[in-house]
């Protein structure tokens, strides 16, 4: 049954793939790239429980935080084109007139 | 007793994968970015929610289960922050919702503004 649940989620991991290679504007490729990460987060605790190995728990955490920060860090490049722009100084292109 | 935990926690995670298939489909067949973002994020958090239910069932009461508790726990507080800064940039670019086959313009619409997610639709 573990097995079953490892096999639909490469499954859902090759949909999201698509849809990264696919994807028209860079929000979707962003969109599945966080979402890809987060399932591999569940497929690395899933794969501990097929080798019975639950250690593995460990790199899925450590996944986590990274999926996370990697998506943020990702979103401010494509906004500001920069990693060092000063996020209280400039401005995304849509928002001149934002408070 | 045993054996009935352990055909839950197995259909527990089956049901997590299942649902995270839904969302992967629902992500690549919709037609806007909001729309794939909603899907893709739900569908995670809700997924991750079954899975980390079902393989602590599976480990039983020990270190794994708090591990499992702050995975799932990571998950739930990155997912949908994520989603939010996701949509919230995509329409700080401009890119406007579509509703029917309709896309929603702005009332003054910028020169510039002609941001569209080319698909066609």
């Amino acid at each position: 049954m573990l097995a079953a649940a490892a096999a639909a989620l490469m499954a859902a991991m090759a949909l999201m793939l698509i849809r990264a290679l696919l994807g028209p504007s860079p929000y979707d490729r962003m969109l599945a790239a966080n979402s890809f990460g987060t399932k591999t987060v569940l497929f690395i605790g899933l794969a501990g429980f097929l080798f019975g190995r639950p250690d593995f728990l460990d790199l899925a955490i450590a996944y986590a935080l990274i999926n996370f920060v990697a998506t943020i860090a990702l979103m401010k490049v494509v906004r500001y084109r920069s990693l060092q722009a000063s996020l209280s100084v400039h401005r995304g292109p849509g928002e001149a007139g934002g408070g | 007793m045993a054996e009935a935990i352990h055909w839950t926690g197995g259909t527990l995670a089956l049901l997590g994968a299942l649902l995270t298939v839904a969302g992967a489909a629902g992500a690549l067949r919709f037609p806007d970015v909001y729309t794939r973002i909603h899907a893709a994020s739900l569908t995670d958090t809700g997924g991750a929610t079954l899975m980390m239910l079902g393989l602590g069932l599976l480990a039983g009461l020990s270190l794994v289960t708090l591990k499992l508790a702050l995975a799932w726990l990571f998950i739930m507080l990155t997912s949908p922050t994520a989603a939010h800064a996701l949509a919230n940039a995509a329409h700080g670019s401009g890119l406007r919702p579509q509703i029917g086959l309709w896309r929603i313009v702005p009332a003054q619409a910028e020169d510039g503004d002609q941001t569209d997610d080319g698909d066609g639709a």
